[in-house]
């Protein structure tokens, strides 16, 4: 991270300010020069910082009694976490919303693997020429910039809304992560092995299923499970806003139309309990991958 | 020997298969999935939004009020982000193992994190709409909420992995605790911070739809009225719109991340 040699043609922008002085035998050592990475890094900092000012001072805030409603988001708070309790939904209800929540998350990331699994093939730079990589690449980057909720509820014209749009919809930025980080997977094996097995005669589905896939297996299930994890996040977030079934629908129910705080709580304990479980199983998997797609 | 290896392999692969048919099968019963009616649902999906979900001329009409809402939309992800990366900084620098105060500090912030991370978007939406209503800032106190947990994690791991060497050299030099962070921490870890800082502008781009959805602010809220109205040519082009925004800021964040790294 820390480049210790500068390019020599960068020497003569010297910037005094950021500069620094040694002083030995022969003087004054030149002054660590500004190099085109810690200005880019500066101009980021600063663009960044006049949008987020900008952004702050034009938010209407006449709208709303700011110190009232954080002191009332900080009761309702207390409420939530203090004192969980249920009313409507029974523990044991609770539960079986949130397996069916898992559920959801499971078919999504099953249907999402399989299809990433022969575009993350197609998208591999060892594996197929670059014209179809590009493609594939182009297609997922349009897949990712459309938000879950929106694939979601376009689907929901066709399907209703419901499990089935709520999977599908989803599955669409499974693929997207997963394709990327399948392709990666597969990219890591030795262009050597490949060249191997095609001068032995091996054609490019049995390339594919003697070396490739059982180098990769690995970090094909890791990656499917960290999927797992954003995936159940995900369906807790469509069941409140596109109506898919499970425990994120009762927490928008609790929370938008019973306005009952202490089972928001309940539930969000629930949640929260299984995400952590799920977040622990990730975090020691994330060990046996080495990189880390966005 | 030969064999065995074999037998082993092929019996692994049965009991993963198998494993994984019972749990399909599991799933599939427990949420009421309509296989068929899912795929068939793909075409007709495809079909229909062929024949109506794209825009037209009077949806161009509502161009400028969709441009405005997405704008505020934007501000309000960077915004929101910003704000939540300086309070992950100081939650980082208490959580990380070489700049923490002690290893209790790092198992709290840790914690607090994990729960952060862990509370779904929907929970803070709803929460905060209860007493903000419906405002801007109920979007963007549910967004910094959202970030904060991500971000703090992120960051530790960042600092742990940037920073071990140059901190124990400037310690050895006798820095105050300090000099360290500002000297040796930021400069070392800003490429990877500022990096996951752009991640989570692109990544609250997109949840903004979703919770904008949820409290009636921004973009989601363009997109839900057109939606609900049924006027699905407008619809559309809030969705071509944020497409376009999700890209542009994803290509300007990939380039900055390529001079900056």
């Amino acid at each position: 991270m820390i480049k210790f040699e500068e390019p020599i043609d960068i020497w003569g922008q010297i910037s005094p300010e950021h500069g620094y002085t040694v002083h030995g035998a022969a003087g004054a050592l030149p002054f660590k020069p500004l190099n085109r990475q810690a200005l880019a890094m500066r101009i980021f900092l600063l663009v960044i910082s006049l949008l987020t000012i900008y952004a702050l001072l034009t938010i209407d805030y006449r709208s709303v009694d700011v110190a009232k409603a954080a002191a009332d988001t900080l009761n309702n708070l207390k409420i939530i976490f203090l004192q969980p309790d249920t009313h409507r939904l029974s523990l044991r209800d609770a539960f079986y919303e949130v397996v069916i929540t898992m559920g959801l998350a499971f078919l999504t990331t099953l249907f999402g693997g399989v299809i990433a699994f022969f575009l993350g093939l197609l998208g591999a730079r060892n594996l197929a020429p670059k014209q179809v990589t590009n493609i594939v690449k182009g297609f997922v980057a349009f897949i990712r910039a459309v938000p879950t909720i929106l694939w979601v509820l376009i689907f929901a014209v066709a399907a209703g809304l419901g499990s089935a749009a709520a999977v599908i919809g989803m599955t669409f930025h499974s693929v997207s992560y997963l394709t990327k980080a399948y392709a990666e997977s597969f990219e890591e094996l030795d262009r050597s092995v490949i060249e191997a097995l095609s001068a032995s005669g091996a054609n490019w589905w049995q390339i594919v299923f003697q070396a490739v896939i059982p180098s990769a297996a690995t970090s094909i299930l890791s990656w499917t499970f960290l999927r797992y994890e954003i995936n159940f996040a995900n369906a807790v977030a469509m069941g409140a806003a596109a109506g898919a079934a499970g425990i994120g629908f009762d927490l928008f129910m609790a929370g938008g139309y019973y306005f009952d705080l202490r089972e928001v709580g309940l539930i969000t304990y629930i949640i929260l309990a299984f995400a952590m479980a799920l977040e622990a199983v990730a975090t020691g998997l994330k060990g046996r991958i080495r990189q880390n797609p966005r | 020997m030969q064999a065995d290896i074999f037998t082993r392999r092929r019996n692994g692969g049965l009991l993963f298969f198998t494993l994984l048919t019972v749990l399909t099968t599991g799933s599939i019963v427990i949420t009421r999935y309509d296989v068929l009616k899912g795929f068939t649902s793909i075409f007709r999906a495809f079909a229909w939004g062929a024949a109506n979900f794209y825009p037209d001329a009077g949806a161009m009409t509502k161009l400028p009020d969709i441009l405005l809402k997405l704008k505020e939309t934007v501000l309000m992800s960077v915004a929101s982000t910003t704000v939540a990366a300086i309070f992950a900084m100081f939650l980082a620098l208490a959580g990380s193992s070489t700049t923490g105060l002690c290893s209790l500090s790092g198992i709290i912030t840790r914690g607090v994190a994990s729960i952060f991370r862990n509370i779904p978007l929907v929970a803070w939406a709803m929460v905060l709409m209860l007493a903000f209503s419906q405002s801007e800032l109920t979007g963007y106190l549910a967004l910094f909420f959202g970030s904060l947990g991500f971000l703090t994690r992120a960051f530790i791991e960042t600092i742990d992995e940037v920073s071990n060497k140059p901190v124990e050299a400037l310690q050895a030099t006798g820095a105050s605790y300090f000099q360290v962070v500002f000297q040796a921490v930021l400069p070392a870890g800003m490429p990877q911070l500022s990096s996951w800082l752009l991640f989570m502008v692109d990544t609250n781009i997109r949840d903004a739809t979703l919770v904008g959805l949820l409290t009636g602010t921004g973009i989601g809220f363009s997109f839900d009225l057109y939606y609900k109205s049924m006027n699905f040519h407008a619809a559309s082009l809030v969705v071509i719109l944020i497409v376009i925004t999700v890209i542009v800021v994803e290509m300007i964040s990939n380039y900055v991340r390529r001079v900056i790294m």
